[in-house]
């Protein structure tokens, strides 16, 4: 058991005892600093190619139809195709657009949603660098996207792409408020802002005290989640690349690889926000029976796997209810259960813990409801001439 | 000199919205001025699918120009033919034997499904559900084409009405997967409905965006589903009863508030309509001659038959709205004045007026919900 568990952390040990054998003490922190490093840069890229296969074939089956299933099989290499095909695509520059800032926007896309790989423990002892400050340096280089969608949109020298830079910048920033705050919850019950120590709070009842089984950790989930679908530019939040409104939105003018990495950024966020909102709140690596990057995968897989079911069947909302969500709904709602989490750390017996926090959580969000019953909808009721 | 004020207006924005945009159906072009996300103006800008259909059919044989029809609104060609055909034949007093009556009104009907459930699909899609709604929608719109091009030879070009009957007669193995189909119908209206109806981002988007008043409404003489939704209690089917409409048993659903919401759901609600009317035609559907004798001749033979001098406007509900053709003839073999009165294109008139202060988001639903095809917009 323990042998499956710390497989990948052994296998790199070897590695570098073998090193050892023939390099200097220091060159072998580089070696082992460029194994996490390359191990990540792969990671990355093969787990955005496999998503949007993923994504490809479920939706295909939500919609009744069977996906990609021509190349290898079950499609499996599909994505290889698509990368030569983007690979060798031309590669068109608008004309009057700023050259610089329209080639350098999706490489700078890429680089904050790859850095973010390295505080997401992906098992015991399976974290790139564990930085005392994890949670914080995610949220901080996650938020720099909005920078390159910014300068993407900007440069194409578009009237689609500007528009859809706006709702961008509008979007990110609203929704990084209540993310941060949705994570307060975790950080308060854990007592560090680490990834690693945030999930080894979580480690009783035989790794299944998940902070998602009490009522703050379940709405803190839930608030979290949402706003990170909003973050990654998804259904029903998709407004910044809304295709049926503003064509394609910021980037409208990017085709061949260049479009290829706006895509891996979105796709490498969309795992990173599952991978993290598992490490908050679902227990991250902890869980029973099975090695602890197993229990990782099947939970973020299972988040991926939701916001790829909501694409699927939900329509997109309009920006002044999608701002309205994250100021009117979530802000407060999130205020709420940072306050929640301190009475249940403050109160003591279980019953009137459980009860002073689903009952104000329940009362709270019921009065939200009631202030934005204006945009709640209504019933209505047809008649019929004869 | 300083004292005067400074105005911190910021600019607005123009955008083409078309005619290369994934969501205006077709090629038309809306020229929108932007104050932020607001529209502060839009110009609709049609006839980029402009090809002289009326002076077409005016240099051609009556019959000549029943493929024409097709081509107006190319997911209805049924009922373009069954408009064409009822002005034809105003215009020459000429009979139409009961079995072909019927048939006219399963193939409408039909064509109506086909019409009503793409177009929530593509509506869903302008919403920005992925793809998800319109390909169930799409699947049952498949076996209606099916039977289409069984009986017609071709899935959306039907050219299936001849003046006085049909073209073909329908075999009893389509007049049982006809009738598979309407019995299954309403279970894939509930579920689609299960899926639409109640959804909250679907209400939200929908409820209250592009009103269009029950006045506006009558006095741009919109017709059809559009109108219905406004509550203009106003359906050809009922007030000329043509065919054998009259004889039918069916309800018009009447709308309150006249928004994009309203227009989904009666749509939905009309569906269920044609659905009972289809079952009442197929209980009832009886033996006969397909085609009026007189005609059968002129079938064959299209550039004898000479309609007497006079004008003649036939009309039918059409799936978008009151399609009408207006027909003048001085006894030649050609129509000396052919009009189409086509409801997509007069239903877009009140587009800017069910856009002004929205979102551009929105005027991309209410462009979905007013349901254009550029083929009619542009004859």
């Amino acid at each position: 058991m323990i042998f499956l568990d710390q497989i990948f952390v052994n296998s790199k040990k070897a590695i570098l005892n073998l090193a050892s054998a023939f390099l200097p003490t220091d060159a072998i922190l580089i070696v082992s600093a460029l194994i996490s490093i390359g191990a990540i840069a792969a990671f990355g890229p093969f787990t955005m190619m496999y998503l949007t296969w993923f994504e490809r074939k479920l939706v295909g089956r939500i919609q009744n139809r069977i996906g990609p299933n021509r190349v290898g099989i079950f499609g499996l290499l599909q994505p290889i195709a698509d990368g030569i095909k983007m690979l060798t695509k031309e590669d068109i520059v608008p004309a009057g657009a700023d050259k610089v800032v329209h080639f350098l926007a999706p490489v700078v896309v890429v680089i904050p949603a790859l850095l973010v790989f390295s505080v997401v423990p992906f098992g015991r002892n399976m974290v790139a660098i564990d930085l005392n400050i994890g949670l914080l340096f995610f949220l901080a280089v996650s938020a720099m996207t909005t920078i390159a969608i910014f300068m993407g949109s900007w440069a194409s020298r578009n009237k689609f792409s500007l528009l859809g830079g706006m709702r961008t910048v509008a979007q990110l920033v609203s929704y990084e408020v209540p993310m941060v705050l949705a994570a307060v919850p975790a950080i308060l019950a854990s007592g560090s802002l680490s990834t690693v120590d945030i999930v080894e709070a979580q480690g009783g009842w035989n790794g299944l005290k998940w902070f998602v089984f009490t009522p703050w950790g379940f709405v803190g989930f839930l608030m979290f989640y949402l706003c990170g679908v909003a973050e990654c530019n998804r259904t029903p939040f998709d407004i910044p690349e809304a295709e049926s409104e503003i064509v394609a939105g910021f980037h409208t003018e990017y085709s061949g690889m260049k479009f290829a990495l706006w895509y891996m950024a979105e796709f490498m966020s969309v795992f990173t926000i599952s991978a993290l909102t598992a490490t908050l709140y679902l227990g991250g690596y902890q869980g029973p029976w099975l090695p602890s990057w197993a229990w990782f995968m099947i939970k973020t897989y299972a988040l991926v796997f939701v916001m790829m079911w909501f694409r699927g069947t939900l329509p997109r909302l309009r920006v002044d209810q999608m701002m309205g969500l994250a100021w009117k709904f979530l802000l407060p709602l999130t205020l709420i259960n940072i306050l929640v989490t301190g009475l249940w750390y403050f109160t003591s017996g279980l019953g009137l813990r459980l009860g002073l926090s689903i009952g104000i959580l329940l009362v709270s969000s019921w009065v939200l409801v009631l202030f934005n019953r204006p945009y709640m909808p209504e019933k209505r009721v047809y008649e019929f001439a004869e | 000199m300083i004292d005067e004020p400074v105005l911190h207006d910021t600019d607005t924005l123009e955008v083409n919205l078309g005619p290369q945009h994934p969501s205006t159906h077709g090629v038309f072009r809306m020229n929108v001025k932007l104050e932020g996300e607001t529209i502060v103006s839009l110009k609709p800008i049609m006839g980029y699918l402009h090809r002289n259909h009326e002076q077409i059919a005016e240099n051609m044989s009556y019959l000549g120009s029943m493929p024409y029809t097709d081509r107006l609104d190319y997911f209805n060609s049924m009922s373009n033919n069954f408009g064409y055909a009822l002005a034809v034949e105003k215009l020459a007093n000429i009979e139409v034997p009961e079995r072909a009556q019927y048939i006219r009104v399963i193939m409408a009907e039909l064509t109506r499904l086909v019409n009503h459930v793409s177009v929530i699909g593509f509506l869903l899609n302008d919403l920005g559900a992925f793809f998800t709604p319109i390909l169930y929608a799409f699947r049952e719109r498949e076996k209606i084409l099916d039977i289409f091009e069984e009986i017609a030879g071709s899935r959306m070009m039907c050219n299936y009405l001849r003046f006085g009957g049909l073209k073909l007669d329908l075999p009893p193995s389509v007049l049982d997967r006809i009738k598979k189909i309407v019995q299954g119908f309403p279970k894939f209206l509930d579920e689609f409905e299960g899926l639409l109806t109640k959804n909250e981002i679907l209400c939200m988007r929908c409820q209250n965006v592009g009103i269009l008043p029950y006045d506006l409404a009558v006095s741009a003489s919109i017709t059809g589903p559009m109108a219905r939704a406004s509550g203009v209690n106003y359906d050809i089917r009922k007030i000329d009863g043509y065919s054998i409409y009259n004889r039918l048993k069916f309800r018009v659903p009447l709308g309150k508030v006249g928004d994009v919401y309203d227009r989904y759901m009666i749509r939905i609600l009309e569906m269920r309509q044609s659905v009972w009317i289809l079952e009442q035609v197929l209980k009832e559907i009886p033996e006969g001659p397909i085609i009026n004798p007189k005609m059968a001749a002129f079938a064959k033979a299209p550039r004898n038959f000479k309609p007497p001098k006079g004008e003649a406007y036939g009309r039918v509900e059409a799936p978008k709205g009151e399609l009408g053709f207006y027909l003048v003839s001085d006894g030649t073999p050609q129509p000396w004045r052919y009009h189409v009165r086509a409801p997509s294109f007069i239903n877009l008139t009140v587009l800017e007026d069910l856009c002004i202060g929205h979102k551009v988001a929105d005027a991309i639903i209410i462009l979905g919900s007013i349901d254009i095809v550029l083929g009619e917009v542009d004859h």
